[in-house]
């Protein structure tokens, strides 16, 4: 009833006429407002990724608490701590079971060029829990056999063509740190910021992969503890009861710290989000500048209008409206492309870019408040519209 | 409105300036003038004399400064933007230049014009401009644009525009003199006609010798003071 009533209501479409009868400013103008949302949304959308991508494997962890060293300032630059704390661990009631991993960089040799590369290994015991994908048990399996290795097929093509390789039936044999080692499986996890590519084998093997590895100590201990267990409150009581060469934490907060490195102690987070403003800085101009001369192109005839007895506000509304449209019509072409941009970097660098509703709709507003600010500055020239000019 | 007032407009000695200090000049003198309903006035006179200067304030494009001016027995005078700016919406006006909305068709022109009215639905609207353009002949150029429009027909839009908003006084400033003499003389006899059949006043400044004619009355303006009619 409603929608019939303003459907009653309506008048000329002044706004999408202006618009739509110059075919070439509209280009223009959504030309340069896609641009803009263009840009945004690559900016941002490579600082989350990166964000995101630091914390793919952490994510994955099959546990409630995280014990590190208060050393370890991020994944990159882990310390090590006595794995007896995490025996220790063992004795609060809601602990319920733990899993130690080694966690370094070691030297992967590509198998087809022979060029070596950083990985990050990590080193667990295979009959306790790591990950959560509940295929992984099966495949942990093969790794009681010493010198076996599962494969990130995530990892970047520059490690070699390892899970085509396997996939085909091929045995994979390559070096890791100067020491033979057979890929016995196939895991995805994504490299990150600053791992370019993954591997996880049993602890047994990672400590001969890596002989300098202080006897009894890991980089991260997972604990996972008894359904229901009030999380903060054990983490508090783990934190009294040990010593203090270690730090307990939620996985949560772990995930939260390792980000945070990223966020604070690194350039990404500021670049990006400068890259950003700047996008949002040139759609402001080009749309201020499209319709500030719309207004100046259409002084007189506003001046008609007004003469007839449109009043300011109406004729003010027209511009606010055109804005709208323009944002509008600026926005679907930013966001066709956004999507189509970031297929073409996750399959080129494989870091997970993802369209999330969040940024899809932060970057809506951000084009909506770009296109009305401008509307609302070059109305300013609607005031020259004098009826008693055009006499 | 009010009912009891039976003149259009009235004006009783009206004032005006242009400019400050000594650049000041007196551009309209004790002005004083009635126009009844249904009576179509033209106002001549040399340029610069004044006539579109008083076209605005009639129109209550320009604030009055002194004196008593009354549309529809409204005082304008001392009146509100809001004010005028509703008094407008019963005003028509035709342009010198025809003024047109380029980026609408002939018949979204008309309707920019229905558009003020309250109280119709958009299809009446329609409706209503369709017709208009009709009883100005134009019932066959009613989705060009005034680029593809001749002079004469796009003061025919201007004119069915006007009346669209059914205006009890409609206001014309020289609207033959971009037009060849048999033209405007034909747009002017249509615009008495069908201001007739709506009851609406007409006051028309002109130089154009050739339509005097058409007028119920004649006023002369020069250096600001109306003379004396003949």
């Amino acid at each position: 009833m409603k929608l019939k009533r303003f459907f009653e209501k309506r008048k000329i479409p002044l706004a999408w006429l202006l618009l739509t009868r110059q075919p070439l400013r509209i280009l223009v103008a959504i030309a340069g407002i896609s641009f803009a949302g263009i840009l945004m949304f690559m900016q941002l959308g490579f600082r989350d990724g990166l964000f995101d991508a630091s914390v793919t494997v952490h994510k994955l962890f099959n546990a409630d608490l995280v014990l590190i060293s208060p050393r370890s300032k991020s994944s990159i630059s882990m310390s090590g701590f006595p794995r007896r704390r995490l025996v220790q661990s063992m004795a609060h009631k809601d602990v319920i079971g733990t899993t130690a991993v080694n966690w370094n960089f070691l030297l992967w040799r590509n198998p087809e060029n022979l060029s070596t590369r950083s990985i990050l290994a990590l080193g667990f015991e295979p009959s306790k829990p790591l990950l959560v994908d509940s295929d992984f048990e099966r495949k942990a399996a093969t790794l009681k056999n010493k010198g076996r290795v599962l494969f990130d097929d995530l990892s970047r093509d520059e490690f070699g063509p390892i899970s085509a390789w396997f996939k085909s039936g091929r045995l994979v044999e390559t070096e890791v740190s100067g020491k033979r080692v057979r890929v016995s499986g196939i895991v995805s996890l994504g490299p990150s910021f600053g791992a370019d590519g993954n591997l996880i084998t049993s602890s047994e093997t990672y400590l001969g992969l890596s002989p300098g590895n202080p006897q009894g100590s890991i980089e991260i201990g997972l604990v996972r503890l008894k359904k229901g267990s009030d999380i903060e409150k054990v983490v508090r009581s783990l934190n009294l009861s040990l010593p203090s060469d270690v730090k307990v934490m939620s996985l949560k907060s772990f995930i939260d710290f390792e980000k945070n490195y990223w966020k604070s102690s690194t350039s990404i987070g500021f670049i990006f989000t400068l890259g950003a403003a700047m996008g949002f800085i040139v759609g402001c101009v080009i749309v201020y500048q499209i319709l500030y001369s719309d207004v100046s192109d259409h002084l007189p005839e506003y001046a008609t209008l007004m003469a007839m007895g449109y009043n300011l506000r109406s004729l003010l509304g027209v511009v606010a409206r055109e804005g709208f449209i323009l944002s509008i019509m600026g926005y679907i072409p930013a966001y066709i492309s956004g999507q189509a941009l970031y297929a073409l970097v996750r399959s080129s660098t494989k870091l997970p870019v993802e369209m999330s509703f969040s940024r899809a709709s932060i970057i809506f507003f951000l084009i909506l408040f770009m296109c009305m600010g401008s509307a609302l500055a070059a109305m300013k020239k609607l005031a020259d519209a004098d009826p008693a000019e055009i006499f | 409105m009010n009912n009891l007032v039976n003149n259009t407009l009235k004006i009783v000695s009206l004032n005006h300036w242009y400019g400050q200090g000594e650049m000041k000049r007196h551009v309209l003198q004790s002005i004083s003038m009635e126009i009844f309903p249904g009576e179509v006035v033209l106002l001549t006179g040399p340029s610069g004399c004044g006539k579109t200067t008083l076209l605005t304030l009639i129109g209550a494009l320009r604030k009055v400064q002194d004196g008593d001016l009354r549309v529809f027995g409204k005082q304008l005078c001392g009146a509100s933007r809001k004010t005028r700016q509703n008094l407008r919406k019963n005003i028509g006006m035709i342009f010198q230049g025809h003024n047109l909305l380029r980026c609408l068709t002939a018949e979204q022109n008309v309707q920019m014009g229905a558009d003020l009215l309250n109280g119709f639905s958009y299809k009446a609207r329609r409706a209503q401009s369709r017709e208009w353009l009709r009883a100005v002949g134009l019932e066959d150029q009613m989705a060009k644009l005034p680029h593809d429009l001749s002079g004469g027909q796009k003061q025919r839009v201007a004119i069915a525009r006007a009346l669209a908003a059914r205006p009890k006084l409609l206001l014309a400033d020289e609207p033959t003199s971009a037009l060849d003499s048999s033209t405007g003389r034909e747009i002017v006899i249509l615009l008495k006609k069908l201001a007739i059949e709506q009851s609406c006043s007409v006051l028309m400044v002109t130089h154009d010798p050739r339509i005097l004619d058409v007028a119920d009355r004649l006023l002369r303006m020069e250096d600001g003071q109306l003379l004396p009619s003949v």
